[in-house]
């Protein structure tokens, strides 16, 4: 290896952080001790390393001495390696030559009451660090050019409005809608609170944007045949009227929403005079309500220990659907049964309270006690009264949950990605990154995440629209070289790798069967490595010699 | 806020207000008030030499009042950037005129007690609005006796006690006596659902306080809480199903009743009033400490933002916009995210967070994207 045949010249730098390592340590004796470990041939003390000065120190400690190798005892590299890296960089050395020792954040601040004690440590920080620089070797960055297009799964609200996005600002989208037209749900719905705007009207304005960008291409009655490739590189596979189409994309919006959840066998569901809040939309649509006393019930298989989740829409839609009826006949009784009303935010609290001021009746139901229909009846206990009701119901309508597609499953599969334990999609952070799966390139939006309102579905395919667009715009996606390398003649292509990996970044060649890494997919995260029966697996800048070196070191008092 | 911090884009412009707005979508002028820090933010370090020798206090308002700082500060430990500020009010120097141990103590001579307002003018495409909320001032609800009673803390004031950083250091004390909390009250819609004070729902606080209960549960297990709610709002991924564990795991009780009052017995330990809806009686529970979860309101200064902005607010007082496209506001150009625009939680905030950069790109790159990108090669 070129690397060790040159001979090593490692600088060391210690770095005072004001008085938050200089205060508690001894950083001179660490330089010191530093001068006599093997291949050091320099060692100096900075005030602040990663002050202008500092910086322009270590540089100058790299020139001056033709270091082929930086050590820098400091703060943390999780805030300052990027910093320190360039620096090297800029001093003519490779990045990956630079190794950081942590003496601040896990010695001086820990040891702060026992200065002698700490300074040992550190020098036994900087020794490893040493030992583990001499086995550094070079690396370079990893890129990939992006095709600029994006293919959306999915034409309801969500994936137009992440279609439109996209196409707006330039690039070919092709949007895939498995029905024979664009809308999803907004097809099956009457109207859309809170302003009560009609379905079809909302609709109608997102498909007139459609068809203002000529790069957009609509396919409907088309699925997914299969996906493959990776970031920038996906080749996905469409099947439409009867043929075959391969294209290539850069990246993919998920947004295939939900279904709701088929009652039969509850609450006497018959379709006809117990119907779901989905075929009531329906039926408002067509005009084609006849009911006098008409009694909703909410959670109709939700919020139970074999679906234990809320599906936060029913609630907003039942009180729509109730003021509507209200509103069409004001004679008309109308009860909502429920387990605690979900209207948050600020138009839904108000659209609750002022439901209630048109006398529909809400009645809270005991979560273990819910409502029997009967013959035409609805007998519920009333939990705040604490009375049992036998209410009349010429209409029974059930708020029943969404529930994830029943080809959710294959469509992840295609994906490579992950569905949550219910089965909707499951994100790469719950918190900080909800509209990104963990497979690179690849964004959701919409219901098939999780119930969402129509505003929060935009927002969501806004989100995602955004995400996929920035490898878009820069054309190359770049990546840190930290990756896993597969040593093809141990490997026995066993599989396990490619099961392991969390982000879809190892594959087993078909001619060869080894594993295949992907590298701008690969996080680094050395799963694979750690699971590799044959030990064929490598982490590029983690490879035992270079952690070894530094455990020995640990233990020798010199190398 | 690292990633904010550090990326080469991103020009953060702290302890700044903007005072104007002119022009139109893709070519706005920004004018930005940057108030003085005092600390020169190019060579300071936060290396706390400052403070450490810093002779005078002020409260902390990281902590809500629950423990002192020095007069020269970071606003908290992460804080970005990473650089310390004087407060002025505080500082010896600004009231007398003598002091100045912080400056002779820098080595870096970060200190600049010359500071003054600065303006600066920006040339943007687009404007983001993402100002935030803050909590109603719980003393509003006076039934619940905040700010009478010791022992009665906001929601914000028990999540930094019970914070490992905190002014306790994670310890869950009653401010009265310092003594060790077992038995908790959460007082849900404080201000919430209430035509009295606001009428809307808050949306995170069911949540926030289910997990403060189990925080507190995770730092003692002997600990008892008690959530007292109007309707359990776990609506989001997963919520639902962290109730349940909050009941099955860590003995969260819940109890579905509006508390209609607080008092104190002589212990100073809070009484809470309730009728039980369950049992349509009327109780009262003794606990150690009693958390209000607060309503959360539009930042103050939102509605002089607006006059600035030229954007319109919706009747509840957050930023107004199209409910089928809640980032876009009533200025082409002005997008608005997160609570500002309607009471929300963080997944949500972060999906609309992302499409308003993707509006705003959308402005800045005028439709042009791929062809802007392809003469940058």
């Amino acid at each position: 290896m070129a690397e060790i045949e040159e001979r090593l010249r490692i600088g060391v730098f210690v770095c005072h952080c004001g008085s938050n390592i200089a205060g508690f340590l001894d950083c001179g004796a660490v330089a010191e001790y530093a001068r006599t470990l093997p291949d050091v041939v320099f060692a100096d003390e900075n005030m602040y390393s990663c002050a202008d000065t500092g910086l322009k120190q270590i540089a100058a400690g790299i020139r001056d001495n033709n270091l082929n190798r930086v050590v820098l005892a400091a703060c943390t590299p999780v805030t300052h390696e990027p910093l320190f890296r360039s620096t090297c960089q800029e001093a003519g050395l490779n990045p990956y030559l630079f190794e950081f020792v942590n003496i601040r954040d896990q010695c001086s601040w820990v040891h702060q009451k026992d200065k002698e004690s700490g300074t040992e440590k550190a020098k036994d920080l900087v020794r490893m660090g040493v030992a583990r620089a001499r086995m550094l070797s070079p690396l370079d960055k990893i890129g990939v050019e992006v095709n600029r297009s994006a293919v959306i799964i999915g034409g309801g609200v969500s994936g137009i409005t992440a279609a439109v996005t996209i196409a707006r600002m330039g690039f070919d989208v092709r949007l895939v809608e498995r029905q024979e037209k664009l809308g999803g749900m907004l097809n099956s719905l009457n109207r859309l609170y809170p302003d009560n705007r009609k379905a079809s009207e909302v609709l109608n304005e997102l498909l007139a944007d459609v068809r203002k960008y000529p790069n957009l291409e609509v396919m409907t009655n088309a699925e997914i045949k299969s996906v493959d490739g990776f970031i920038g590189n996906y080749e996905v596979t469409v099947s439409t009227e009867g043929k075959e189409r391969k294209f290539d994309a850069g990246t993919i919006v998920v947004a295939t929403g939900a279904s709701m959840l088929d009652p039969s066998g509850m609450f006497a569901y018959d379709g006809k005079h117990v119907i779901t809040q989905f075929e009531l939309e329906k039926r408002l649509r067509e005009e084609d309500v006849k009911a006098d006393n008409v009694v909703m019930i909410q959670c109709a298989g939700a919020r139970i220990p074999e679906r234990p989740y809320c599906s936060r829409i029913c609630c907003t839609e039942a009180i729509k659907n109730a003021r509507l009826l209200k509103e069409a006949s004001p004679d008309s009784t109308i009860y909502v049964l429920h387990r605690g009303i979900q209207t948050y935010d600020t138009e839904f609290e108000d659209y609750y309270k002022d439901a209630r001021g048109e006398f529909v009746y809400f009645v809270r139901y005991p979560d273990d006690k819910p409502p029997v229909v009967k013959n035409g009846k609805v007998t519920v206990t009333d939990a705040t009264m604490g009375e049992e009701l036998e209410l009349d119901a010429d209409l029974v309508v059930l708020s029943t949950p969404m529930v994830p597609r029943a080809d959710a499953e294959a469509l992840a599969r295609q994906l490579k990605a992950s569905q949550d334990t219910i089965g909707f999609m499951l994100e790469a952070h719950v918190k900080l990154r909800p509209v990104d799966f963990s497979t690179d390139g690849i964004f959701m939006a919409g219901c098939c995440h999780w119930p969402a309102h129509i505003g929060e579905c935009v927002s969501q395919a806004l989100g995602a629209a955004s995400h996929a667009s920035i490898p878009l715009v820069a054309g190359h996606v770049r990546v840190e070289p930290v990756i896993s390398v597969i040593n093809p003649d141990l490997c026995t292509g066993c599989g396990t790798c490619v099961e392991n990996c969390a982000y879809a970044a190892i594959r087993k060649d078909e001619e060869t069967h080894k594993a295949v890494v992907t590298d701008v997919v690969c996080k680094g995260c050395g799963v694979c490595a750690t699971n590799c029966p044959e030990g064929a697996i490598t982490i590029n800048h983690y490879r035992p010699d270079q952690i070894m070196a530094q455990i020995r070191g640990a233990f020798e008092e010199t190398s | 806020m690292m990633d904010a911090g550090r990326h080469p884009n991103i020009e953060l412009l702290t302890m700044s207000e903007v005072i104007g707005l002119e022009g139109e979508a893709g070519n706005f002028k920004a004018t930005v008030l940057k108030h003085p820090r005092y600390v020169d933010e190019e060579k300071c370090t936060a290396c706390g030499d400052c403070w450490a020798k810093c002779p005078y206090k002020a409260d902390d308002v990281f902590d809500l009042g629950l423990s002192k700082r020095k007069a020269i500060y970071v606003y908290f430990p992460q804080g970005v950037p990473a650089c310390a500020t004087i407060d002025a009010d505080a500082c010896q120097y600004f009231k007398t005129g003598k002091c100045k141990i912080c400056e002779k103590i820098c080595k870096r001579e970060a200190i600049n007690f010359e500071d003054k307002e600065k303006t600066v003018e920006l040339n943007v495409g687009a404007v983001i609005v993402a100002t935030g909320f803050v909590p109603y001032p719980a003393e509003n609800v006076t039934r619940f006796g905040f700010g009478k009673y010791p022992n009665v803390i906001t929601s914000m004031q028990f999540e930094r006690m019970s914070n490992a950083t905190g002014p306790t250091q994670g310890m869950v004390i009653r401010p009265s006596d310092g003594e060790h909390v077992k038995k908790i009250g959460f007082i849900q819609c404080v201000g919430s659902r209430d035509v009295k004070h606001k009428r809307f729902c808050s949306a995170v606080c069911c949540m926030h306080s289910t997990k403060e209960a189990m925080v507190a549960r995770e730092h003692d297990e002997k600990s008892e809480s008690y959530i007292f709610y109007t309707d359990m709002r776990a609506a989001g991924k997963g919520f639902q199903e962290y109730v349940n564990r909050a009941q099955d795991e860590y003995g969260v009780k819940y109890i579905r009743a509006r508390a209609a009052e607080i008092s104190q017995d002589e212990d100073k330990s809070p009484v809470i009033w309730y009728e039980n809806i369950e049992d349509r009686r009327v109780h009262s529970l003794t606990v150690d400490l009693a958390v209000l979860a607060t309503s959360l309101v539009p930042s103050s200064g939102t509605e002089k933002l607006t006059e600035v902005l030229g954007i319109e607010l919706d009747e509840y007082g957050f930023f107004a916009t199209n409910p089928y496209s809640p980032v876009v506001s009533s200025r082409p150009g002005v997008f608005v995210c997160g609570y500002a625009e309607a009471p929300l939680d963080i997944p949500e905030a972060v999906a609309q967070a992302s499409g308003a950069a993707g509006k705003a790109a959308e402005v800045i790159l005028g439709g042009k994207a791929l062809a802007a990108s392809k003469t940058q090669g």
